[in-house]
């Protein structure tokens, strides 16, 4: 299994992405953004949270532009998969390969602190270790992390099992911290093979840091 | 010559500092308020030959970068 991570300026969790994936068993590439290209043989592109190009204009709206985006847009539509964390699921909606946007908090605070999530789809390789309504406890850390999407395609996103994770209590309530709508928190795209999310799995890799049910979504990538 | 470029939510996509701005301005006892949209603008100096060619390279800029279509709105003002 090989990763390749992919660092912006302002990028700072591709180190923790890599310690995630590295105690899984992957070999890791971190990638900065002036390359055009990503190793063929690579079996995941991640693009890790942080504040690439300051979140300047809107978050994720430089990064974009970045040579880099180029090589993942086709690594995705060669069927190879995507997965972008916080600032990269930014990315990815501003990229169009994920449907929707990341506003403003709701509460207009920056949030940092564990929340719980609740599986909605598991039939993509990113939840397929978990089953549906399944509690996990990870890590949110985010200023623009308030998920939108018109009703329209909101439908076809359930139709389509597309929504992957909601925001909930621990009990598995719905229990929304930025005003998503229907508290999502994780989407991917219609071929499932590029996915977001805002929570950050790969901060929940060890019990004694507080959770390690990072590793149930991150081991689903894993053949 | 300068185009002005505002950038706001749409209609219909809520906009909380708009709406804590509003809450903000009641508690001062500006009672008139009914809405409060808040947005962004981006002032960009040109050299286009002239405001018809300015405002549909603006355009452009707006639909690939400065404004995401998916939540926000723009308008452009070309001063020459």
């Amino acid at each position: 299994m090989k990763v390749s991570v992919v660092q912006f300026p302002g990028t700072n969790c591709e180190y923790d992405t890599k310690y995630a994936f590295e105690k899984l068993g992957a070999s890791i590439e971190i990638v900065w953004h002036q390359k055009s290209e990503i190793d063929a043989k690579s079996d995941l592109v991640v693009i890790a949270g942080g504040f690439s190009y300051g979140d300047y204009l809107r978050s994720g709206a430089i990064a974009r532009f970045s040579p880099v985006m180029d090589a993942v847009a086709k690594h995705a539509a060669r069927g190879g998969k995507v997965l972008g964390i916080c600032n990269g699921f930014q990315v990815l909606t501003e990229s169009r390969l994920l449907p929707g946007a990341l506003k403003r908090n709701e509460g207009l605070h920056f949030i940092s602190k564990h929340h719980h999530l609740k599986v909605a789809s598991n039939s993509n390789d990113f939840m397929r270790k978990l089953s549906i309504n399944d509690v996990v406890n990870i890590p949110i850390a985010h200023h623009d992390g308030n998920y939108y999407i018109d009703e329209e395609s909101k439908k076809s996103l359930y139709d389509n099992e597309q929504v992957l994770l909601h925001y909930c209590d621990e009990n598995g309530n719905i229990s929304n911290p930025n005003g998503s709508v229907d508290a999502i928190a994780g989407v991917c795209n219609a071929q499932k093979n590029v996915f977001g999310l805002m929570p950050h799995p790969e901060r929940a890799m060890e019990s004694i840091l507080g959770s390690q049910d990072g590793i149930k979504m991150l081991e689903g990538f894993f053949a | 010559m300068k185009a002005i470029v505002n950038v706001s939510l749409k209609a219909g996509v809520l906009d909380s500092q708009g709406k804590a701005v509003k809450h903000a301005l009641d508690s001062l006892k500006f009672g008139s308020v009914k809405d409060v949209r808040v947005g962004k603008q981006i002032v960009l100096e040109l050299d286009s030959k002239d405001a018809a060619s300015a405002k549909e390279e603006v355009a452009q800029m707006c639909e690939a970068l400065l404004a995401n279509t998916v939540i926000e709105e723009y308008t452009i003002e070309i001063i020459s």
